[in-house]
Formats: C-alpha cells, structure tokens, sequence
C-alpha cells in the first residue's frame, strides 16, 4: 500500500505536481473499468480515484452520474469495488483512494469497510457527502489501519472550518470549485486559486483541485497553485466515447500538463 | 425532558447534516437565520398574520359521523389542512422558509416537489414575495400529477421534469441540491418535509406544528377531553410531525404514522419505510431507509406520488425506536377506498396521501371501539387526484376498470 500523501509529495519535488485521475468501477463493466484505471497510471495518472457507484449521488455532474447509473444496473455490488482495487493495485503502483457516498460504507459496517479496502491495497477514502463533524467512526477506522482519509473543502467554507478539514485530512485536501458552475473557466480557476491559497495558509499541507479540467494545459494551470489537479468527468467521457486505449490517450495528453515549465 | 423540547441536529441517534462540505456554510446562515427570527417576535407574528389573511388559518376541526360508523362507531375528527390556500398543509412550512429567505436576502428559492403540492406551494409564496423560483420534480409526478405541473408555471415558476434514477421524489431532492450546490450563494432550498440535513427537520417541524397546537385545543374544546388517538400519513413526514408534535408529551394520546403500503409490504412496491427499512443515510440525515443490503437506496411505490419516498424524517425514526409513536402501512387500494369512503359519506374529497390517515383511522377506530375519539390530520385535498381517481374507480366516459 503506498501512501498518497508521499507520492504527491514526490510529484511536486520531480515535476510540477500529481496528477490524479477519478473513474467509476464496474463502468462500462468491471473488467473494462480496471482495464481503464491500469491504463491510466500506465500513462501518467500519478493516483487513482475509483468511485463506487451509487444510486443518489448528489456530488456527481451529469457525465459521471450516467456512467455510474449504467454500472448500477449492469449488477455493480460494494463487493465489486474492492475487487477493483485489488486488481488494479496488483498490476499498477498508484496508490488507489475509493470514492464513496457514506451510506454504503455505513451499511456494510465502517471498520469492516476499512479492514477490507486496506486487506486490498487500498491506500484510502474520498468521502464527498461526509463531513468531519460527523465523521467520528470513519476517523477512528482509518487512524487503526493507516488509510487515508481526504475530505472536501469548498470557496464558502470558513478558515475556522479549512482547519478543521486540513486536521481530519490525510494524503490531501479535496478542494472544490462551486460544482457545474456554467460561467468562464478563468472564473472557476480564480475560486480554486484563492481557496487553495486559503488552505495553504492554513496549514495545509496539499491540496487537489478538480474543475471541470480537460487538457494539459488546465492542468498546468492548476498546478501553478495547487499541488495535485484532479480530472473526472473528461476521463469518464473518453472512456464511454473511446474505450480503454481513448481514456489510456487522455492520460498521456494530460500528463504532459505535470511537467515543470 | 420534555419530547417536545428535543430539537437538532440529533434526534437520539438520528438526524445529522451528512452533506457536501459545500452546503455547510448554507446550512449555517439557515440556521443562525432561523435562530435570530425564532427570537424576534416581528417574526412570528408575521408569519401569523400571514396565516390568519393568506392561509386561512386557523384551519377548522370536523366530525365526520357518517364515516366514523365504518370506522368501528369510534369519534372520528378531521383537522382541515386541506382548506388551507393551496390546498395542503404545506403552504405553512412555505411561509415561514419564504419570510426567511427575505431575510437573508437571497432573490432566488428552489424546492424539490412530488405531488406537487409543496411545489405550488413555494410558487405560490415565491409569486407573493416575487421571488424567481425553479421547483424540480420526478418525470414520472410531472405525468401524474401533471394539473400541479400547470398551476407552477402559471405561478411563474420553472418546471424541471427529473430524469435520473427513479425519476421521483427522491431525484429530485439529489437535483435540487445539486442546483443549491452550484448557485448557493443567490439561492435558498425551501425544503418540503422533516427530512433533510439540519436545520430542516427541526425547522419544518416548527412551522408545521400549528397544526397540532390549534386541533389540540380545538378538540379540548369540542369533546371536553384530549382524543384518543391521533392519525396522519407519512411521506417525509411533516404534516405528520406537525399534528403530533403537540401531543407528544400527553402519554395518553396514541401517535399513529400510516405510511404508503403500495402494492403491500409483503411485495418489493411499497414506501413503508419504517416498516420495512432500516437506518442509514440519505438526503443529508441518518434515518430510516428503504435500502438494499449495499446501501444503494431501493424505489420506493405508492399510488400516492406525495408518499413515494424512500426515506423519512428523523424525528419519527426517533419516535418510533422511543415506542412514542407507532407507524404503519395502508396499502394503495385501502388508501384508494378510504378516499372514496369520505367522499360519499361527508362529501369531503381528499387528497389520496390523506386518505392513506383515513385508512388507518377505519383501522384503529374498529381495534378502539366506540369510547374511542381519533384526531386525523386530512393533509390535502384531493382536486389534484382527479384523473388518478377517476382512472382507479372508472369514472371517465368509458372508462377503465
Ligand atoms: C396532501 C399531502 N399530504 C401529505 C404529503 C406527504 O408529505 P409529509 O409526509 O411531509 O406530510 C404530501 C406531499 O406531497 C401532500 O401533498
């Protein structure tokens, strides 16, 4: 299990910053999707972000929400998703995170759900609809098996809060532009520049933006500011649209984005 | 302490804000908001004055001797939220969320609706304050309940008709905190039940508790004595919440919750979500939850678009594991002859969520007996029902059935 934390860290040393790629698992079925999360890293994606599908995920843009929906009823189980980690973590040295709506971890029992993602090389969770103040469990499962725990920070979030998120965080800070936001791409970079300012400021130690970005030269733009840029959306279209050698091809193009100026 | 007393986040160890860090700071300005406006008397007595000259308030009690001989010759009353202005007891909570609104200052309110009668109901006060309003509903409710789609728009709201998932109640929920997400800094969430992350369940809770405060005194009145037992039906749960909440601590009086029993609990097409469900998280609070062993939330059924849901607020997830109250289902065809029941007996039509309280009170009224005086909150009217109505019992010329 590699820690996310060091190897964003390494990236900022080496080039310009992490580059961090989201998929769903079992989209467009599970084989399809390790096949996609090995050709990712193969081509630059420094951690992998598997989301486990979900049937109300209110964090999800339109893109991701309709991949998900297809896994869910292609049969997608939780048991699916550490499946997933496990084959990929065999294959590939990224650290993988899961991404996950709280319920299903809650159902299946949080410490279960840690002794389980750890025992398959999981290096951790996103948890976008949970909070830390409402996190007491998941903190205390994941101080016992070591995996990280990255939670979300948002451009409406007080400094009292960013402490409180950047103190609950291990590996990263998910920092969040307003979602869906429909306005010019330099208005959302400015949000995410000033609220990674912010939580630099205080105290955090990395912090990953993902804003709808789609090329390398957005990802250069984030890395400018933050140490890790996250791409989702613009992946997930490239897999639905071309298969698992498109998805393997935007990775590349957006890895030339991490290369220091 | 008191029952009543119990406000949020938690109620026992339900309730919660399970949300997107990117709604806490919304969350926070609705609750420091509502915290300063429950202190300030120009408030409440606007709020007041809104439901005395817009509402129509107090909303009167009815006996109902006719239907009460099928109900085993018990004391039957109905509180009359259906002749509230807009035709349900959710006008009550709309007033109170739009006058926060305008406090805030925010120019813009969203709401998420099933029947539709919380939809219309926000039109109706975003019309009143001339605010722009986008009400999002289930693709499948903007075809049942398609008369209510009409009456939004022409109170000038936007109608969004939601694809995803189930295309119910529940989607559009998941959209319209997807919207609030995104536009939070222009927009409020007038959010239509007891569920939902704080402030929600305890704010919806108090605007909906006149219900209960006015029909307790009213039946004292009437009977000389507190009823026996008190009836309404469960979707999210506030008009539920809002004729018991001031019973709770008059251990006398039974508390019944009759949720949506579709097709029958015993069948996958049902709503009985604590019936049959069990906690988990959705929609921003731990609660009860029809879910499947994975945590994905199952679809929820009921010929009643206003019940189909598969969640319930926190307060009564609370109050059923307290043994306070005692919830359960009323299938669809029960529901659906307990509308028809009313209406030939008292020539009163309601709304076919209301009826499911009907249901339970024939129930109740034939285990209780004659000694027995059960309240039942008649939620809505049921103009909206017509064509589902006439459908089910074959009342069109030719008609089905
Ligand atoms: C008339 C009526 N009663 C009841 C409900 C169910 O909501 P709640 O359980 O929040 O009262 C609705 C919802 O649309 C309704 O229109």
């Amino acid at each position: 299990m590699r820690n996310v934390g060091s190897v964003i860290a390494g990236r900022n040393e080496e080039a310009a910053g992490a580059l961090i790629g989201y998929l769903p698992v079992g989209f467009p079925t599970l084989d399809e999707s390790v096949e996609a999360a090995v050709a990712l890293v193969e081509n630059g994606v420094d951690v992998l972000e598997l989301g486990l599908p979900y049937s109300d995920p209110v964090m999800d843009g339109t893109v991701i929400q309709a991949a998900t929906q297809q896994a869910l009823a292609n049969g997608f189980r939780l048991a699916h998703g550490f499946e997933a980690v496990r084959r990929v973590t065999e294959r590939v040295d990224a650290p993988v995170l899961l991404m996950t709506y709280w319920n299903p971890v809650v159902q299946y029992g949080v410490d279960r759900f840690a002794d389980d993602l750890a025992a398959a090389g999981g290096a951790g969770l996103i948890t976008p609809d949970l909070i830390p103040d409402e996190a007491a469990d998941w903190i205390a499962a994941s101080e016992r098996t070591g995996l990280d725990r990255v939670f979300l920070a948002a451009p409406t979030s007080t400094d009292a809060r960013l402490r409180k998120t950047i103190d609950a965080s291990r590996g990263f800070v998910y920092a969040v532009s307003t979602m869906g936001i429909t306005g010019a791409r330099s208005d959302v970079d400015r949000a995410a520049r000033t609220l990674v300012g912010r939580l630099r400021e205080a105290g955090s130690p990395a912090s990953c933006v993902g804003v709808g970005i789609s090329t390398a030269a957005q990802v250069a733009e984030v890395l400018e500011y933050a140490e890790g840029a996250i791409v989702g959306s613009a992946l997930v279209k490239a897999l639905a649209d071309g298969g698992v050698d498109a998805v393997g091809a935007l990775a590349a193009e957006l890895a030339r984005g991490t290369v220091r100026q | 302490m008191a029952l009543r007393a119990q406000t949020g986040p938690y109620f026992g160890e339900f309730g919660g804000r399970f949300v997107p860090e990117s709604l806490v700071a919304a969350l926070d300005e609705l609750s420091e908001a509502y915290a300063l406006a429950k202190l300030d008397p120009a408030f409440g007595d606007e709020l007041a004055d809104l439901g005395r000259t817009y509402t129509g308030r107090p909303s009167i009690i009815t006996e109902v001797p006719r239907f009460a001989e099928h109900a085993g010759g018990a004391r039957v009353i109905l509180k009359r939220e259906d002749l509230n202005h807009t035709g349900s007891h959710k006008i009550n909570n709309v007033l109170g969320q739009a006058l926060l609104t305008k406090r805030i200052g925010k120019q813009r309110v969203i709401a998420e609706t099933g029947a539709g009668q919380h939809g219309v109901a926000t039109a109706t006060a975003a019309a009143l304050f001339g605010l722009d309003c986008t009400i999002y509903m289930g693709e499948v409710d903007t075809e049942r309940q398609a008369l209510n789609v009409a009456r939004m728009r022409l109170l000038g709201a936007e109608v969004v008709a939601v694809k995803t998932g189930s295309r119910t109640l529940k989607d559009a929920i998941n959209d319209a905190m997807r919207d609030w997400v995104t536009n939070v800094e222009t927009t409020n969430y007038i959010f239509g039940t007891v569920a939902g992350p704080h402030p929600f369940p305890e704010m919806v809770r108090d605007f909906q508790k006149i219900i209960g405060e006015e029909a307790r005194e009213q039946v004292l009145d009437l009977t000389g004595a507190l009823p026996t037992a008190v009836a309404a039906c469960v979707g999210g749960g506030s008009n539920a919440i809002g004729i018991f909440h001031a019973f709770l601590d008059d251990a006398d009086v039974a508390l019944y919750g009759f949720e949506a029993g579709g097709e029958g609990v015993e069948t996958p097409r049902h709503a009985a979500t604590i019936s049959k469900g069990r906690p988990g998280v959705l929609h921003g609070a731990r609660s009860y939850l029809l879910q499947d062993e994975d945590g994905q939330t199952i679809e929820s059924h009921s010929i009643s678009a206003g019940l189909d849901y598969p969640g319930v607020g926190p307060e009564h997830s609370w109050l059923a594991a307290l043994g306070r109250a005692t919830y359960r289902a009323v299938t669809d065809d029960a529901a659906m002859q307990a509308l028809r029941l009313l209406t030939r007996t008292e020539g009163i039509i309601p709304a076919i969520e209301s009826a499911h309280a009907l249901a339970g009170a024939i129930e109740l009224g034939t285990e209780l007996g004659r000694d027995a005086t059960i309240l039942v909150n008649l939620s809505g009217r049921g103009d909206k029902d017509m064509d589902t109505a006439a459908r089910y019992f074959g009342l069109y010329d030719g008609g089905e059935r």
